[in-house]
């Protein structure tokens, strides 16, 4: 009897601890002062998986900057124009093994193979803009890729649809249901059907507010005594939605960027905090800038249940890494994708520029799928009490509702 | 002989039920339901069951709190629409959510946190009715309401929670879901949203008193059953005729750390850290938002939380250096 009483014992602990996940020793590693619970745990098993999983791409060799321009020799070159032949053809190259799918290797997953100049193809359409972007990122987001830099397979990894993109969520369907409605959250799986962030039961769309809204991240007031900051705690979870999910997709602890004491003090914060703020900008830039404006080139295939296109977070490029490739830089063998000729561009205008250098006036397509969000569905601050200035609606609601395909369950902030 | 009279007794005695002491006639409270016995309760505790009083507030708290129940479990199985595998597979994400932060203090359509208001409505009319039922009980018998307050300091900061709170922050909104996750979450998120909810001395001072409620029972618990085999745990007549276990008892602790509680005081030990868990816990929570935004830098300001170097150069916020709003 008692043997069997512990038996199950040790079997039901054996389960829990199971569940648990990932199984000890951890390795933590200490990165600030003593005492202030500033470290970093490291799965080293995990850290062996992630590195196998995280290996640059085939890489061309170096190709001769001299000579005849392609944009002289080839016709309807619009983006690379400032390339020698060879350069451009190694581009080409490079991109078909980094992003034309497994079983078509070759120039025709994008080029009409009768005529190369044609612009038929939608991978064609996006493969010009997604060249636009990398040199953008390559030259005007310095303040998160450094001079490590992006080529296509930052993302791609060797597959046309980066492993890691996301859709606006459709929700649960049951947004106008007299019950069970979830508010964006509360639910093990998301409406894509997928695992919800960190498998918690936070708000499970947060790249719509803030990697293509521009909806207030910030929710902590800046001083002691109440002095109007209206932020709701509802709203926090938003936040805290987003920041688990950059947590996750680096694979790095708060830490990395928070001391956790304070977590809006800048002065306690490690400097990746500030890439990492100089990402969320980068995000939500290319995804309304690059992204957005392909709605119409895709196929519907290619779009998620809202008809809304493929759009980057995080986890795009680092892929559960902290930094890509743990910080090797494929870009700095690739001059040609550093774009050094192309003109600074504000990062935050949001210019249908893609569209126009497609030469296809049905690619200059409005910014959402659909637009008319319903007004009670927008995230506004919280209602004032009457002993508080009226706060008025920030400028990032207005955004979101324009900008995303949101629905009613999206907008309990 | 000495083995059932021991608190951990294997024996069990078959015996007629026992009707309880003496109550007043003229009251309305008329035992007429039989009592039973359960042997496994008898491994527990008494093996008798009953007999139950339930009477008319103890009736409508039981209902407040069916329909509250049913509020909270019917919009959770609808949520996914009505799937009673994916119920079970995700019950611990579901949730009723309040109401959304533009709604204020006005009363949203159900669907929009009507529900989540009703069903705290219930829930509270629901406890407040236990409340009465426990203080009635315990005046029925003649005894103190000891009971009774405990249980108020728990329903105060149920209350602050949920009610008093969101009154005075202008929205239902800052109430709490009803959720496992969901509450859970919410916690995390109050204390992000207030600048740290481990720097609000209240706070501390109810978990304070939470642990120190743990230890308290533990360390009595224990002396008791060290002591049950001098009849240390009929700790009543052992306050009024004390006798050779509270004598040893006693002197354990004084040997310990020079200090005993008695057999009474101790009582009063516990029951003040538990309802002060509660009371300094709820008296945090009501200061949060409406008194203080920001618990970190309110214990800066008060020299509270101290500053430690950095290890890194500090970089200003790029919200403020690239013109940016957010």
């Amino acid at each position: 009897m008692k043997i069997y009483m512990r038996l199950m014992a040790a079997i039901a602990t054996l389960g829990i601890l199971a569940g648990c996940g990932e199984r000890p020793p951890i390795e933590t590693k200490q990165i600030g002062y003593r005492g202030t619970g500033m470290e970093q745990n490291i799965n080293p098993r995990r850290q062996e998986m992630l590195k196998a999983m995280n290996q640059p791409g085939a890489m061309e060799a170096p190709a001769d900057p001299s000579g005849p321009l392609a944009k002289d020799i080839y016709q309807n070159v619009q983006v690379l124009s400032d390339l020698s032949v060879g350069e451009f053809t190694r581009v080409m190259l490079s991109m078909t093994e980094w992003v034309a799918p497994a079983d078509q290797k070759n120039c025709t997953y994008c080029h009409n193979g009768e005529n190369y100049a044609d612009e038929s193809k939608y991978t064609y359409q996006v493969a010009r803009s997604m060249l636009k972007m990398t040199r953008d990122i390559n030259t005007n987001w310095k303040s998160h890729v450094k001079d490590t830099g992006v080529t296509c397979h930052t993302c791609h990894r060797g597959g046309p649809v980066p492993s890691y993109v996301w859709y606006a969520d459709p929700g649960s369907g049951r947004e106008n249901a007299f019950v069970g409605t979830r508010a964006g959250q509360n639910s093990a799986i998301t409406g894509l059907g997928v695992t919800t962030i960190g498998h918690s039961s936070l708000p499970y769309d947060p790249y719509s507010p803030f990697l293509l809204g521009d909806l207030n991240i910030r929710v902590e007031g800046p001083t002691a005594l109440p002095t109007g900051n209206r932020n709701s705690t509802k709203q926090a979870e938003w936040t805290y939605s987003l920041m688990v999910h950059m947590s996750n997709s680096l694979g790095v602890n708060c830490t990395y960027c928070h001391n956790t004491r304070a977590w809006s003090d800048w002065q306690q914060s490690t400097p990746q905090r500030t890439v990492a703020w100089h990402g969320i900008r980068m995000a939500r830039g290319l995804n309304n800038k690059y992204l957005v404006p392909l709605t119409d080139v895709f196929p519907a295939n290619r779009k998620g249940p809202q008809g809304d296109v493929a759009k980057i977070n995080c986890q795009t490029c680092h892929q559960g890494v902290y930094k890509p490739y743990f910080g090797e830089s494929m870009a700095k063998a690739y001059p040609e994708l550093q774009g050094v000729k192309s003109a600074p561009v504000d990062p935050s205008a949001m210019p249908v520029e893609g569209a126009a250098a497609a030469g296809d006036a049905a690619a200059a397509a409005p910014a959402a799928p659909a637009a008319a969000a319903p007004a009670a569905g927008a995230p506004v601050a919280k209602v004032p009490a009457k002993d508080v200035p009226k706060a008025t609606p920030r400028s990032g609601n207005t955004a979101i509702a324009a900008l995303t395909p949101t629905n009613v369950d999206r907008g309990r902030l | 002989m000495a083995e059932y009279q021991n608190l951990f007794t294997r024996v069990q005695v078959t015996a007629p039920h026992y009707p309880g002491v003496p109550h007043n006639p003229r009251g309305v409270w008329v035992r007429g339901v039989k009592a039973s016995a359960n042997y496994w309760l008898g491994k527990i505790g008494d093996a008798q069951i009953g007999p139950f009083y339930l009477g008319s507030t103890g009736f409508a708290s039981i209902l407040c709190f069916i329909i509250a129940f049913e509020i909270v479990g019917l919009n959770m199985l609808a949520s996914v629409n009505w799937n009673p595998l994916q119920f079970i597979r995700q019950l611990f994400w579901l949730a009723l959510e309040p109401p959304a932060p533009q709604y204020g203090l006005r009363i949203p359509p159900l669907k929009d946190g009507g529900w989540h208001l009703m069903a705290g409505f219930f829930l509270t009319m629901s406890v407040l009715l236990w409340w009465v039922r426990t203080y009635n009980l315990a005046r029925k018998l003649k005894m103190g309401t000891h009971t009774a307050w405990a249980f108020a300091s728990a329903i105060f900061l149920f209350l602050v929670l949920g009610f008093i709170r969101p009154v005075l922050m202008g929205s239902w909104s800052e109430g709490v879901p009803f959720g496992i996750f969901a509450h859970l979450d919410w916690t995390a998120a109050f204390s992000l949203r207030y600048g740290n909810l481990l720097y609000n001395p209240f706070h501390a001072l109810s978990i304070v008193f939470l642990y120190g409620s743990v230890l308290l029972f533990a360390m009595h618990a224990g002396t008791i059953m060290a002591v049950s085999r001098f009849g240390g745990e009929r700790e009543v007549e052992q306050v009024l005729d004390r006798g050779t276990a509270s004598e040893r008892a006693a002197l354990f602790w004084r040997w310990t750390m020079g200090f005993n509680a008695t057999m009474e005081s101790i009582h009063r030990w516990a029951w003040w850290f538990a309802v002060l868990c509660t009371l300094t816990g709820g008296i945090g929570i009501l200061l949060t938002g409406t008194v203080v935004d920001n618990w970190y830098l309110w214990a800066v300001k008060h020299g509270v939380a101290p500053a430690y170097p950095t290890t890194f150069e500090p970089m200003p916020d790029p919200a403020l250096t690239s013109g940016a709003a957010q």
